[in-house]
């Protein structure tokens, strides 16, 4: 059976002293049952994640009291892209067809604070300041940049992309475009990358309605459909953040093994995608994914980026909404954004921030702590 | 002359004229990994040895953190004493990169490719005066 996503909400990205995480998801979650002409009883199950603002399924409080199985996902920056696996086998399986997706969160501010004993390391670790994913980041890049030739002037130019995007974009946290020299001489964070780099913690809710792909058309005249949906955690030897060894023998991440499932699920290749939404936690990152994700050869991204061939009007549009770096991060909600921006993409729906020229295919990437990724697949 | 207990035991040999790292090497597959582990990630054998890595080895990369760490960071700094540290990944041959403390801060001084040498050295102190020992990773000639 396959799966079509027939209705979308959003609460805005940034910061809204007024509501709870909680608050938040379930104004998106109206959006969303609104957006698909149905009801909160009408919904058959639900997975949903947040990762601090209490249990997902506490949205049945706010929603109201109908008895359905509602399950709750934790997988860090993955979780979005987890709650909707979970929801599309759950529809794939014929057990049910219609169901919700919902991710929010509301953090404090400053970098994560992350527990080596969570993940199975020695406290020392962390007392010696090597818990912090910024870290991992920025030595993946600058490694990356030392193999492949990229410049510090298109690390830059990647954050003035974002916020150029986000400021087309009304529910995203950054709004004002930054110039490239600004972003390159703001505060240095983890060398090369400086603060306008990075993506910050934030707040923000996204709800999704998914429906057997024989009944979209009851709930909506402009269905999108789930072609791929693909998970993977790392292999021996990928190098990933909080690792306090890695092997010699270096073996690809779990984002290319996520994207290579999901095309070949999808039965489609990287050259058939209209827009992407890659996992952008820094700017580094959207350019490794670009490369892992089979949009580019490795080292390509200086030349691609340069040119603006990754801006909304360009050949490969990347994080057309200004991805996680104008968005912030609200883990339980990041990946349900992409996968929001890339509906009202299909439909045509997005506005200022629209990808010319009818985008029929479009694509979705997060990666997260301790080594996962989650890709999805979208046509209308 | 205070007491020196390192920063975790198993880590390092410690006390040691000639202190090293850690790791194990799984007997099955040869594959090493650090610190030492019960089991081996890259075949998932339990047949594993405990050795001394080398103390010498080459930057894989680097970066410098700039600010000062959250908990569980514990360093016995304040936001007015901290210092940026340096962190790295040192490749040691016929074995693992392992990754580490550095102690240079200056980029300058810092490239992929360059020799560098474990030390071991005091890292804080604790209230009742133990010196905490912890490894680094010094650039070498
Ligand atoms: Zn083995």
């Amino acid at each position: 059976m396959d799966v079509a996503i027939v209705g979308i909400g959003i609460h805005p990205f940034g910061r809204t002293p007024s509501r709870s995480g909680l608050q938040q998801g379930a104004f998106a979650a109206r959006l969303a049952l609104q957006d698909a002409g149905v009801e909160w009883k009408d919904i058959q199950f639900a997975f949903g994640g947040s990762a601090s603002s209490g249990s997902a399924d506490a949205l049945v409080n706010e929603l109201g009291l109908t008895g359905l199985p509602f399950i709750n996902v934790a997988n860090g920056c993955a979780t979005g892209g987890s709650s909707l696996i979970s929801a599309y086998n759950a529809i794939k399986s014929g057990e049910y067809d219609l169901g919700l997706v919902a991710g929010f969160d509301k953090h404090d501010r400053g970098a994560f604070n992350a527990d080596p004993k969570e993940l199975g390391l020695g406290e020392w670790y962390g007392e010696v300041g090597m818990m912090l994913t910024t870290q991992f980041f920025a030595m993946k890049i600058q490694k990356y940049m030392n193999d492949y030739n990229i410049s510090e002037n298109t690390l830059a130019k990647v954050a003035q992309k974002s916020f150029i995007n986000g400021s087309r974009n009304p529910n995203a946290w950054r709004t004002e475009p930054i110039g490239v020299e600004e972003i390159a001489n703001s505060m240095m964070v983890n060398n090369p990358l400086t603060k306008f780099m990075f993506c910050s913690p934030s707040e923000g809710g996204v709800a999704l309605i998914l429906s057997s792909a024989d009944k979209a058309h009851t709930y909506t005249d402009t269905p999108v459909y789930l072609r791929g949906a693909t998970m993977k955690s790392r292999r021996f030897g990928s190098f990933e953040v909080f690792a306090p060894s890695q092997a010699l023998q270096q073996v690809d991440g779990p984002t290319v093994d996520a994207s290579k499932a999901a095309f070949e699920m999808a039965g489609v290749g990287p050259r058939d995608i209209d827009v992407m939404q890659l996992q952008d936690t820094e700017v580094g990152a959207e350019i490794m994914h670009m490369a892992e994700n089979g949009f580019c050869e490795h080292g390509e991204q200086e030349a691609l980026i340069q040119s603006g061939e990754t801006r909304i009007e360009g050949s490969m549009p990347i994080n057309t909404d200004g991805g996680c770096i104008a968005n912030g991060e609200p883990i339980g909600a990041s990946g349900l954004r992409q996968v929001y921006e890339n509906v009202l993409q299909l439909r045509g729906q997005a506005g200022d921030h629209q990808v010319p020229d009818d985008p029929k295919l479009a694509y979705t990437h997060v990666y997260g702590a301790p080594g996962i990724s989650a890709v999805t697949i979208l046509q209308r | 002359m205070s007491n020196q207990v390192p920063i975790a035991e198993g880590l390092f040999t410690w006390p040691s004229k000639n202190p090293a790292l850690l790791g194990s090497r799984c007997q099955d597959c040869g594959i090493a990994t650090f610190p030492v582990s019960e089991s081996c990630s890259a075949c998932s054998g339990q047949n594993v040895v405990v050795e001394e890595l080398p103390g010498h080895g080459t930057l894989w990369t680097w970066t410098i953190q700039q600010f000062m760490p959250k908990t569980p960071y514990k360093s016995g700094e304040t936001p007015e004493t901290f210092e940026p540290y340096g962190v790295g990944y040192v490749e040691l041959p016929g074995g693992v990169r392992v990754e580490g403390r550095l102690t240079e801060n200056d980029p300058a001084k810092l490239a992929i490719g360059m020799n560098m040498e474990v030390v071991f050295e005091p890292y804080r102190t604790e209230e009742n005066g133990d010196e905490v020992i912890s490894f680094f990773f010094r650039p070498a000639a």
